[in-house]
């Protein structure tokens, strides 16, 4: 069917559109050049109105063990949002880590069109697949986590070669069915299970004397040989810890040059300023990141409320865990492989340390130049769950709006700010950017994130309105794959996905090695431990996308 | 005969997936690698390969349509068992959807004393491969792990290991009930310790060693028939130890309020990880799709399998929900009865419509109104099942070619049935 969008307002990056006036042909689930003949079956009268690629949320945490462990912690949570089953939809609950199908209800009727959950654990990464596997409507997509692995770290210090480590890593990502590598707390999870409570940049694991310095470095240039698109995607040493901002400077001139992705840098941005031995390093992590064009980042930006942290990083959830509300919170070793530790945390505006952070990840917003170079994350459900995202677009673009809410905040943490001084407001083009083209870019995805022909058609169409809130939490209308499934921020359709991968080429005789390491120390074999293609499309709704290495 | 090699079981729970079975037409034999779980379930025959409504063979189609008749007439249908693998429960958790039914796995009485105490107060737990690497004390308490898993130890502790130099060094300490055979023996000859006392009395000998962990004082000299001076040599193993590990089985604990005796022990756990060691929790769980069903219900309903869709949005409620106490009370008014792992667990006899969606071979006290029986996962189809520690999966092979529709095709199919036009 030919569909046309006519006389909307486009914003759209990736071909350089600018809020220009511009229709758009929809065939086959892709957007097409204009026809010279056929005319549109189905025609949509979008003056007046704003049109965007369907927004992609690059680190979110969609799938996997620690989101089930979340889920099951939490019954009082889901319990206060509950979600009826409709003619279309499965029933579920909301709020903080929601049910798989609310999951991709709620992202479609905000205008998103794809996640990436970016703690793939390999030894996890079938079970992300199957929970990613009944989220509707959304593409999905994980970057598998590597770096506090035994058999990268036993490489490290048997100084394997970095051709021995990228075959590894190669071979990893192709058995996790993933499209990027993470390294969270790089050795840390790993030095937790021998005690070590703490590892700084330099520190070395006491058992394999590695530093997470070796390791990022390792990963990092792994990845850039590799040809995988998507750099090495990093949740650093040291999160939350007062002080780590120098830990995040660090790390940035460390991995010299390298492309690298700093995720959710919010929680790594600290200083020990004031009286409260807290403050805020945002100014120095932007002026780092707009000088070093070789990282990415995106912010992990907090908003006030009740939500649960779930994160790979055993160690450092198991020294937040003094903070957990309601008090009550999880941690898990894993299969020689990685950790978790599920922490429930109630962000609050009258707690001065809150209060900064949500300050600290708005400034960075506010002090990065480059919309190409930082993305639109609250780290869900970390900082805030993703449902949030309109409020925290409408922070970003709205400054009297930001200073009302400025106002209302710990007094001593306004005083630490100088987010009230900051006169900036981001454009329509820009949270383009952040949410869209820019995303599809940091991930490699080809035929995301853009409007023009030749990408598939995943399309958002809103009402121009001032409170940008209201804006971007109601789309009118969107298209995935083509299809209509949103109409006025409500479900009209549901559909099924794609998942997006990379794969690698590797040496074959990596899997000598590994076959006698999984046979004497590991609980399954190799060959059960590969997720093969069928997994994913055999019941019939899955599909399995692979981009190109570059 | 074929021998198909590496095969994972679905039944035991530890996710055993060394397996070597002959496949002779329909009929299997494990040929290597068996145990007293897995091998009968593994050969369990193929009886029955058609549907029966009241008793009388129909095809399936029938048999699918006589289910979606009763669903629809019924105002609160349950569904037991919710053995079965990933997309079998899928396809229960639509179908259960769908009509407003109770979704209860079998054994969620005993998944409860986890639940309840999880859901209180969190935990620290490992998996099998960090009990294989790094375990150098195994607590076990109020279980006996052989009759659980019987190749738990050979698997787990008397084998090689990446961080220690002599796994037969490894201390194993039952706590409760001694075990039933002599497979926790190291290879160099130590015997487990054994503390053992009557059941009922594991809360206060788990409250006593969880106060000796705390260095809180304790004015008896014995609790349950055990010295208290024994129990504070333990507490002074596990502070002494660098990677202890307690281990359980939430079923075994078959007593009143047993959630207390895991917060206990789950919080003991807590306080030595913070007196500069390691340590951490294993419940041992999983047979026959119980860790799957509540990963599934976890992640489509957010709460643990044992709820319901009556109200038209999923309800948690562990106590409320339990499939006995609706059936007792006639409050259900027709039971589905899903097991596609052991043709030897039937559903509870009732006077209410039955169906039932089971491995074939079934034999019952009383006919079922529908009786469907359908391929096991990991011998007639491929699929996914959960492994006790909740994190790895293991993907499920296709054995032999017995034409028995899949436990998801079935349900899908009813659901489809279900709805309105």
């Amino acid at each position: 069917m030919l569909i046309k969008l006519t006389g909307g307002t486009v914003y759209d990056p990736a071909s350089g559109v600018a809020g220009q006036q511009q229709d758009i042909f929809i065939q086959d689930g892709r957007i097409i050049n204009a026809p010279t003949e056929a005319a549109p079956e189905k025609e949509y009268n979008l003056n007046g109105k704003v049109v965007m690629s369907g927004a992609i949320d690059m680190h979110t945490h969609i799938g996997g063990g620690k989101g089930n462990i979340a889920r099951t912690l939490l019954p009082e949570d889901h319990r206060s949002d509950p979600v009826a089953r409709t003619a279309l939809c499965r029933s579920g609950c909301g709020h903080a880590m929601p049910s798989t199908f609310v999951t991709g209800y709620r992202y479609a009727e905000m205008g998103y069109t794809a996640g990436f959950e970016p703690a793939l654990l390999p030894i996890n990464a079938r079970q992300a697949h199957m929970e990613m596997g009944d989220i509707p409507i959304l593409d999905k997509g994980g970057y598998v986590m590597l770096g506090s692995d035994d058999y990268l770290l036993r490489m490290l210090t048997a100084k394997k070669d970095q051709q021995a480590i990228n075959d590894y890593v190669a071979w990893t990502i192709n058995s996790a069915k993933a499209i990027g590598v993470k390294v969270v707390n790089p050795g840390g999870i790993n030095a937790f299970k021998f005690n070590q409570r703490k590892l700084d940049l330099d520190e070395q694991n006491c058992h394999y004397g590695v530093t997470p310095r070796d390791i990022l470095r390792t990963l990092a240039t792994a990845v850039k040989q590799l040809g995988v698109s998507h750099p090495l995607h990093v949740h650093g040493c040291n999160l939350g810890v007062p002080g780590n901002v120098q830990t995040t400077l660090d790390t940035i001139q460390g991995i010299g040059g390298l492309p690298m992705h700093l995720t959710h840098i919010q929680f790594h941005s600290y200083g020990t300023e004031g009286d409260f031995k807290f403050s805020s390093g945002a100014a120095q992590i932007a002026e780092a990141v707009n000088n070093n064009k070789n990282i990415t980042i995106d912010v992990g930006q907090i908003l006030f409320g009740q939500t649960v942290t779930a994160s790979g990083d055993s160690m450092r959830q198991h020294a937040n865990h003094k903070h957990a509300n309601p008090n009550k919170w999880v941690t898990m070793d894993i299969e020689c492989d990685a950790g978790c530790g599920v922490v429930p945390f109630r962000y609050r505006d009258q707690n001065f340390v809150n209060a900064l952070q949500w300050a600290i990840g708005l400034e960075t917003f506010l002090l990065v130049d480059d919309p190409w170079r930082i993305f639109l994350t609250t780290d869900h459900p970390n900082g805030a769950p993703f449902t949030s995202y309109p409020h925290l677009i409408r922070l970003l673009m709205d400054k009297s709006f930001r200073n009302d809410m400025l106002a209302t905040i710990h007094p001593e943490a306004q005083k630490m700010t100088t987010l009230g001084s900051i006169e900036r407001e981001y454009s329509l083009q820009e949270i383009a950017i952040m949410t869209r083209a820019g995303a599809a870019k940091l991930i490699g995805l080809k035929d995301r994130g853009g409007l023009g022909a030749g990408n598939w058609a995943d399309i958002t169409v809103y009402t121009d309105n001032p409170n940008r809130e209201q804006m971007f939490e109601k789309p009118d209308y969107v298209f995935k794959d083509g299809e209509l499934v949103v109409v006025d921020g409500k479900i009209v359709a549901t559909k099924w996905g794609t998942t997006h991968t990379v794969k690698p080429d590797f040496d074959p005789s990596v899997e000598k090695g590994l076959k006698d390491y999984f046979d004497r120390y590991l609980t399954m074999k190799m060959d059960n431990f590969k997720i093969s293609d069928d997994e994913i499309t055999e019941d019939g709704r899955g599909s399995v996308t692979v981009h190109p290495t570059v | 005969m074929t021998e198909i090699t590496e095969v994972p079981s679905p039944f035991c729970g530890i996710g055993t997936d060394d397996l070597c079975i002959g496949v002779d037409g329909l009929s299997l034999k494990v040929t290597a690698n068996g145990c007293a779980v897995n091998t009968p379930l593994f050969e369990q025959p193929i009886i029955d390969t058609r549907a029966r409504v009241a008793g009388q063979e129909v095809d399936l189609d029938t048999a699918i349509s006589q289910a979606a008749k009763l669903l629809q007439g019924a105002w609160l249908p349950v569904i037991g068992g919710c053995a079965t693998d990933v997309n079998g429960m899928r396809g229960l958790l639509a179908l259960a959807d769908r009509c407003g039914a109770v979704v209860d796995n079998m054994n969620f009485v005993g998944a409860r004393n986890n639940f309840l105490s999880m859901q209180a107060n969190g935990w620290m737990n490992t998996t099998l491969a960090e009990v294989k690497n790094r375990c150098d004390l195994l607590l076990v308490v109020g279980t006996d792990v052989e009759a659980f898993a019987p190749r738990f130890f050979e698997r787990y502790l008397w084998t090689e290991a990446m961080f220690l130099q002599d796994p037969s060094q490894r201390q194993v300490i039952y706590l409760g009930r001694a075990p039933s055979g002599d497979s926790s023996t190291s290879p160099n000859g130590t015997q487990a310790t054994v503390l053992e006392c009557p059941l009922t009395e594991l809360p206060d000998v788990m409250a006593v060693l969880r106060a000796l962990v705390k260095n809180q004082p304790v004015r008896v000299d014995s609790v349950g028939g055990i010295a208290v001076a024994d129990l504070q040599a333990v507490a002074e193993q596990l502070r002494a130890a660098q990677y202890s590990v307690v281990t359980w089985a939430a079923g075994a604990l078959a007593y009143s309020q047993a959630e207390l005796t895991v917060q206990t022990l789950s919080e003991m756990v807590k306080d030595i990880n913070m007196q500069n060691t390691r340590c951490s929790g294993l419940p041992l769980a999983g047979k026959e799709g119980e860790q799957t069903a509540n990963q599934v219900c976890g992640w489509t309903t957010g709460y643990p399998a044992r709820t319901r869709f009556s109200r038209g949005y999923p309800e948690y409620d562990p106590f409320l929900n339990d499939s006995r106490l609706l059936l007792a009370d006639g409050e259900a008014d027709v039971l589905v009865w899903v097991q596609a792992f052991n043709a030897l667990s039937v559903p509870p006899v009732t006077d209410i419509p039955t169906i039932v969606v089971g491995r074939s071979g079934m034999k019952f006290g009383k006919e079922p109104d529908v009786y469907i029986p359908v391929g096991t996962p990991g011998i007639d189809h491929a699929g996914h099942a959960f492994r006790m520690d909740n994190v790895v999966a293991i993907r499920l092979k296709k054995l032999r070619d017995s034409g028995l529709p899949s436990t998801a095709e079935v349900l899908n199919a009813i659901e489809q049935r279900c709805r309105p036009d």
